[in-house]
C-alpha cells in the first residue's frame, strides 16, 4: 500500500521543491524569455490554457450531461447501447489520434481553418466528452428509482421528473464528474500540439492563429538545453498541479453545497 | 555608400533611443524617440536558428518596440517556404533559398515579387561526452562512416589516421541522433550528402531521415546530449549554441582545404565569408575551405514586395534592421554561438530589407532603387 | 427536489409553474428527449467522422504501402512531396514500442491498484483512509506531462538508472535485459506509464470494490474468512469486469499516452528486443515529428494514427470478450 503511495509523494514533493521558487507574481503576468534566460514566466501559456478550457467546458460538459440523462432515463433501446457502447470505446481513444482527427478535420481539412484556439479547444471538448457522458451515467443510475417513483407519482411528467428530481440528485456526483473531465482537459499536451500548435505569446484571436497553454510551453520548456526554462517548467508544473488542485476542491464543495440543497 | 552608412547609423541609434525611453517605465511610453511601431507580426520555418529568433523577438518585443509582437514558428524549413508562398504567415524563413520556380509562384499568388535575404550563419558541432575526445579530428567521410555504422570503435584505422597523435580510448562509438525532425539535422545530412556519395545514395538529408540500425535517438539538443553523456563512447551533432552552452567536447573536422578546424565563431565566420554570394543572394555554404568550419548553415527570410499593411511592413523591416544592426542583437547571435553577416554582406542584405512592400503603392522607382543598391555594392 | 414536484413547473421558469399537466408540459416531454437523444448521438457522429476522415487522409500511404506493409515495415524515410507518396513507411518500431511499454505498464500497475483499492476500502482506519483515498483521486489527474518531467529529470537519475544497473547485473544474460543501458529506454517509459495510470485504475477499482454490497463481506468473515480470502473469493470474483474495466482505461492511457512516453522511450526510430533499449511508441513518433513534418509525412503520421487507433480497439474489443465470458461464469457459478 504505501509503496504504491511513494511514486506519487515523490511527485508532489519534486515538483514542490524545484517549482515553488520560481512561482510567483511575475510568472502568471509576464511572457516567457527565451529558454537561456532567467525570469519571466508562462502568461501566455496560462492564458491560452483558460480561453482553451473555456471554449472546451462549453462544448463538451452539456452535451456530456445530456448523453447521460438520455442513456440512463431513455435507455435501454439499441440507440442507448450504441452510444454506451461508443463512448466507452471513445474513452480508449488516445488522445494523440484526437488531435490528428481534428487536425485531418478542421485544421486542414474540410474546414480548412489552420492552428488555434477554437480547434485546440474541439481536441480538448472530444477528449472530455466521454469521461463527463461515462461519469455522469454512473451518477444517474445512482439515483434510487423511489426517486423518480414519488415524483412520478406526484403527477411530473418525465422531463420534470428528470429536471427536478434526477439531475438535483445526481447533481454533486455529476459535478465531479465534469470536474475530472476538466482536471483531464487540463493537462493534455498532445492533442494540442497537433491543434493549437503552441505559441510564446498572449493569443487573443479565436482561431487562425496558432495558441499556447501551459502544458505544451511546460514540455518545450522541459526538452530545452537551458536550465533557466527548466526551472520555469518545474514552476509551470507546480501551477498545473496546484490549478488542479484547486479544481478539485472547489468542485467538492459545490458538489457538498449542492447535495444538501437537493435533499 | 556614405549615405548608406549614415541611414545605417540612424537605423541603428532608434532602438538605442528607444530602449533609452522606453527602460524604467516598462517601454510603454517611448513616442517621443518616434519609433513606437504597433503591429502583430507572423512568421514560420527553419527551427534551425530558433533560439535566436526567440530571443530576438522577445528582446525586441520586451526593449525596442513593445507595440510590436512577433510570433515565430519553429515549423521546418519545406513548411517556412510553403507557408510563405500560400501567404499564411507575414515573413517565412528557411535553410534554403527559393528557387525560380518558388519565385514564380510567389509572383504569380502575391501579385509582385518576393524577396530572400541571408540574416545568420550557423555550425553544427560533432560533440562528444569524453573530454579527452576534445579536438579529435574527422573528415566528413569518418562521420558518414561513424553514422551509417561501419566506423564502430574509436581506434578504427580511419580516425586513427587523422588523429596519429593522439591517445584514443578503446572506446564502442555509440552514434546519438535527433529523433524529432529538426534544422540541425538537416545542416548535418545536408553536408554529408554533398560531401559523401554513398550517404547521398543511402540515406540522403532532410530534417527527419531513416537512421542505420542501432543508433541513439535523443529528443532535441539535450536529449542528443544526455544520450552522449550516458555512453562512454557516445557523439553526437548538436547546434553550436548548445555546444556552447553545455561545454561539451567538439570535433575539429577537415574542411575542403584539409584544414582541421574547430567549430569557433571565427570559424563559422569565415565560413560564411567563404561563400560567393551572388546579387540575388542565392549561394549555398557547401565545400568551404580557408579558416572556415565546414558543416555550416544559412538561413534566409523571405518577405514580398508589396500587401503588406504600412504598419506591418514597418515593422518587419524595423524588426530585421535592428536585428543585423543593433549592437544588443549582435551580441545574442554570438552568445548563442551563431556567426553574424560580413559588413559588406549586411550592407546588402539591409538595401534588400529596405524593399519590402515597396512596391506597393505603384512602386514605379523600385526598379531605380535597386540598381542604385546594386551599384553601390560594387563600388564598395 | 422531490418535494416540490407537485406544485411545479411550466417550462420557461420551473420553479413558478401553474399546473403541471399543461399542454406545454404535453409538448415539452418529446422535446426533451428529441433534444437528449440527438445529443446522445453526437458521440456517433465524432467517431463515424474520426474515422472516415483520418482514413481518407491516410489512404494514399495504405495505398503504397499495403496496410499489412504499413504495419510489418521497418523503415520510415519521410518523402516531399504535395501530389503522390514518394517515402517509405514501415509503422513496425512504433508499433512494438507502443506494444512493450503499456505491457510494462499494465503489468506492474495492475496488481498494485487491486491491492491498494482492496486495502483503501476495507482495510484502512477510516481516518486514513479518506485523506488516503482524496489522495489518490488528486493525482488521478495529474497530467502527463508532469509524469514526464519528473521521470525525465528525477526518476531516471535517482531510481531508475541505479536500478537497471543492477538489474543488467543480475538478469543481464536474458535477452530483454540485455545492456547497454541508455536511461531512457522501453523500461523507463513502461514504468512511468506504471506509476500513471496506477491513480486512475486504484480510483476505478476502488469505486467498483465499494459498491460491493457489504453484507456479503460480512457474511464471508463471518464464516471465518481471512481478508486475503474475502479479496479473492468474495470482492475479486463480483468485481472482475470492474477491474477488467479498469485495466481497459489503464490500458487505453497506456498505449496512447503521449507526452510522457515522448520524453522517455528515447525516440529512436529503430527497435530491438532489450527492454534497457531505446525506441518510439507510435504516438509518441506522431508527437515528436509533426511540427516540423512534411505535409506527405503528416500523411503517414495520420496512418500510424489510424493503425494506432485499431490497435486500441482491438484491446478494447478483446476486454469486451472477456469481461463478457467472464460475466457468464460468475453468473453460473452464483446458480
Amino acid at each position: 500500500m504505501v509503496v504504491a503511495m511513494i511514486p506519487l509523494v515523490l511527485i508532489v514533493f519534486e515538483v514542490t521543491r524545484r517549482g515553488i521558487g520560481v512561482v510567483n507574481l511575475d510568472f502568471v503576468t509576464q511572457v516567457e524569455p527565451p529558454p537561456r534566460r532567467e525570469g519571466g514566466g508562462y502568461a501566455a501559456g496560462f492564458f491560452g490554457t483558460l480561453y482553451i478550457m473555456a471554449l472546451a467546458v462549453l462544448m463538451s460538459i452539456p452535451f456530456g450531461i445530456a448523453t447521460a440523462v438520455y442513456i440512463v432515463e431513455y435507455g435501454p433501446n439499441r440507440l442507448t447501447s450504441a452510444i454506451r457502447f461508443f463512448t466507452d470505446v471513445m474513452t480508449g481513444i488516445p488522445s494523440i489520434f484526437v488531435g490528428l482527427f481534428v487536425y485531418g478535420l478542421l485544421v486542414i481539412g474540410w474546414g480548412g481553418m489552420g492552428f488555434g484556439t477554437f480547434v485546440g479547444a474541439v481536441a480538448i471538448a472530444v477528449m472530455m466528452l466521454p469521461i463527463v457522458t461515462r461519469s455522469s451515467e454512473e451518477m444517474l443510475r445512482l439515483v434510487p428509482n423511489e426517486m423518480r417513483n414519488a415524483s412520478y407519482g406526484l403527477g411530473a411528467r418525465k422531463w420534470q421528473t428528470i429536471v427536478h428530481t434526477v439531475l438535483p440528485a445526481a447533481a454533486p456526483g455529476l459535478t465531479t464528474g465534469s470536474m475530472l473531465a476538466i482536471a483531464r482537459g487540463i493537462g493534455e499536451t498532445a492533442p494540442l500540439l497537433l491543434t493549437a500548435f503552441g505559441t510564446g505569446l498572449v493569443v487573443t484571436t479565436f482561431q487562425g492563429d496558432p495558441q499556447g497553454a501551459v502544458p505544451m510551453q511546460l514540455y518545450r520548456g522541459a526538452t530545452q538545453p537551458f536550465e533557466a526554462g527548466i526551472d520555469r517548467a518545474w514552476g509551470a508544473a507546480l501551477c498545473l498541479f496546484v490549478l488542479v488542485l484547486a479544481f478539485t476542491v472547489v468542485a467538492r464543495w459545490v458538489g457538498s453545497k449542492a447535495s444538501t440543497n437537493a435533499h | 555608400m556614405r549615405n548608406g552608412r549614415s541611414k545605417l547609423a540612424v537605423l541603428a541609434a532608434i532602438p538605442l533611443l528607444a530602449t533609452a525611453c522606453g527602460s524604467g517605465s516598462d517601454g510603454a511610453d517611448d513616442s517621443a524617440s518616434g519609433g513606437d511601431l504597433s503591429a502583430s507580426l507572423t512568421g514560420a520555418g527553419a527551427s534551425f536558428p530558433d533560439p535566436l529568433f526567440q530571443d530576438w523577438m522577445h528582446t525586441y518585443s520586451q526593449e525596442v518596440q513593445p507595440g510590436v509582437s512577433i510570433n515565430y514558428q519553429s515549423v521546418g524549413s519545406g513548411a517556412g517556404i510553403e507557408q510563405f508562398l500560400e501567404q499564411t504567415v507575414n515573413f517565412g524563413s528557411s535553410e534554403r533559398y527559393l528557387t525560380d520556380e518558388d519565385l514564380a509562384t510567389a509572383a504569380d499568388g502575391r501579385g509582385c515579387e518576393a524577396l530572400q535575404f541571408p540574416v545568420v550563419f550557423g555550425s553544427v558541432v560533432i560533440a562528444f561526452d569524453n573530454p579527452d575526445l576534445d579536438g579529435l579530428v574527422l573528415d566528413a567521410e569518418t562521420i558518414a562512416g561513424i553514422y551509417s555504422g561501419d566506423i564502430t570503435s574509436y581506434t578504427d584505422p580511419a580516425i586513427a589516421d587523422l588523429n596519429p597523435d593522439m591517445d584514443l580510448p578503446d572506446d564502442e562509438i555509440i552514434p546519438v541522433h535527433r529523433s524529432d525532425s529538426s534544422g540541425t539535422t538537416e545542416v548535418f545530412t545536408h553536408y554529408l550528402s554533398t560531401e559523401v556519395d554513398s550517404w547521398a545514395d543511402e540515406y540522403g538529408s532532410g530534417g527527419e531521415i531513416d537512421w542505420a540500425p542501432g543508433l541513439v535517438g535523443g529528443q532535441g539538443n539535450d536529449g542528443v546530449a544526455q544520450g552522449i553523456s550516458q555512453n562512454p563512447g557516445g557523439v553526437g551533432y548538436v547546434n553550436q549554441a548548445f555546444a556552447q552552452e553545455a561545454g561539451l567536447a567538439s570535433a575539429h573536422v577537415i574542411n575542403a582545404d584539409g584544414e582541421p578546424i574547430a567549430p569557433t565563431l571565427e570559424s563559422t565566420t569565415a565560413a560564411s565569408e567563404e561563400a560567393e554570394i551572388p546579387e540575388d543572394f542565392r549561394f549555398s555554404i557547401d565545400g568551404i575551405g580557408g579558416a572556415g568550419y565546414p558543416i555550416a548553415g544559412t538561413n534566409w527570410i523571405f518577405t514580398y514586395t508589396c500587401g503588406y499593411e504600412q504598419a506591418e511592413a514597418d515593422a518587419i523591416i524595423d524588426f530585421w534592421t535592428w536585428a543585423l544592426t543593433d549592437e544588443g542583437a549582435n551580441e545574442i547571435v554570438a552568445e548563442l554561438g551563431y556567426a553574424p553577416l560580413g559588413d559588406e554582406l549586411k550592407e546588402r542584405v539591409l538595401a534588400e530589407i529596405e524593399r519590402t512592400n515597396s512596391e506597393n503603392e505603384g512602386g514605379g522607382d523600385t526598379e531605380a532603387d535597386a540598381d542604385a543598391n546594386a551599384e553601390d555594392d560594387s563600388q564598395e | 427536489m422531490s418535494t416540490e414536484a407537485p406544485e411545479a413547473p411550466a417550462p420557461e421558469d420551473p420553479r413558478r409553474g401553474t399546473t403541471l399537466r399543461s399542454s406545454k408540459g404535453r409538448m415539452a416531454d418529446p422535446l426533451f428527449k428529441w433534444a437528449v437523444a440527438s445529443c446522445g448521438t453526437i458521440v456517433l457522429v465524432i467517431l463515424a467522422l474520426m474515422v472516415l476522415r483520418t482514413t481518407t487522409e491516410a489512404w494514399p500511404v495504405f495505398a503504397k504501402e499495403g496496410f499489412f506493409g504499413f504495419l510489418t515495415g521497418e523503415q520510415w524515410q519521410s518523402g516531399n512531396s504535395r501530389s503522390e507518396i514518394t517515402g517509405t513507411y514501415g509503422a513496425w518500431p512504433f508499433i512494438y514500442g507502443t506494444l512493450v511499454t503499456a505491457t510494462i505498464a499494465i503489468v506492474i500497475a495492475l496488481p498494485l491498484a487491486i491491492m491498494v483499492s482492496f486495502y483503501l476500502t476495507h482495510m484502512a482506519p477510516r481516518r486514513i483512509a479518506k485523506p488516503l483515498s482524496y489522495t489518490v483521486e488528486l493525482l488521478a489527474a495529474v497530467p502527463s506531462v508532469i509524469f514526464g518531467l519528473w521521470g525525465l529529470h528525477w526518476f531516471l537519475p535517482n531510481v531508475l538508472r541505479p536500478f537497471f544497473e543492477f538489474l543488467e547485473g543480475v538478469l543481464g544474460w536474458f535477452f530483454l535485459f540485455e545492456g547497454p543501458i541508455r536511461g531512457v529506454g522501453y523500461l523507463s517509459a513502461g514504468i512511468v506509464l506504471a506509476i500513471m495510470i496506477l491513480p486512475i485504475m486504484t480510483a476505478i477499482i476502488r469505486e467498483v470494490i465499494a459498491v460491493h454490497p457489504v453484507e456479503q463481506r460480512m457474511a464471508a468473515y463471518a464464516l471465518g474468512s481471512t481478508r486475503w480470502e474475502v479479496l479473492r473469493n468474495v470482492v475479486l470474483p463480483a468485481s472482475f469486469s470492474g477491474i477488467v474495466a479498469a485495466a481497459m482505461l489503464g490500458l487505453g492511457r497506456a498505449l496512447g499516452e503521449t507526452i510522457a512516453v515522448l520524453m522517455l522511450i528515447g525516440g529512436s526510430q529503430s527497435w530491438g528486443a532489450s527492454l534497457f533499449g531505446t525506441g518510439s511508441s507510435m504516438a509518441s513518433h506522431i508527437a515528436a515529428t509533426f511540427g516540423e513534418a512534411t505535409p506527405e509525412s503528416r500523411t503517414a503520421l495520420m496512418a500510424i494514427g489510424v493503425a494506432l487507433f485499431l490497435v486500441t480497439m482491438i484491446v478494447n474489443i478483446l476486454a469486451r470478450v472477456i469481461v463478457w465470458r467472464l460475466g457468464r461464469m460468475t453468473g453460473d457459478a452464483a446458480v
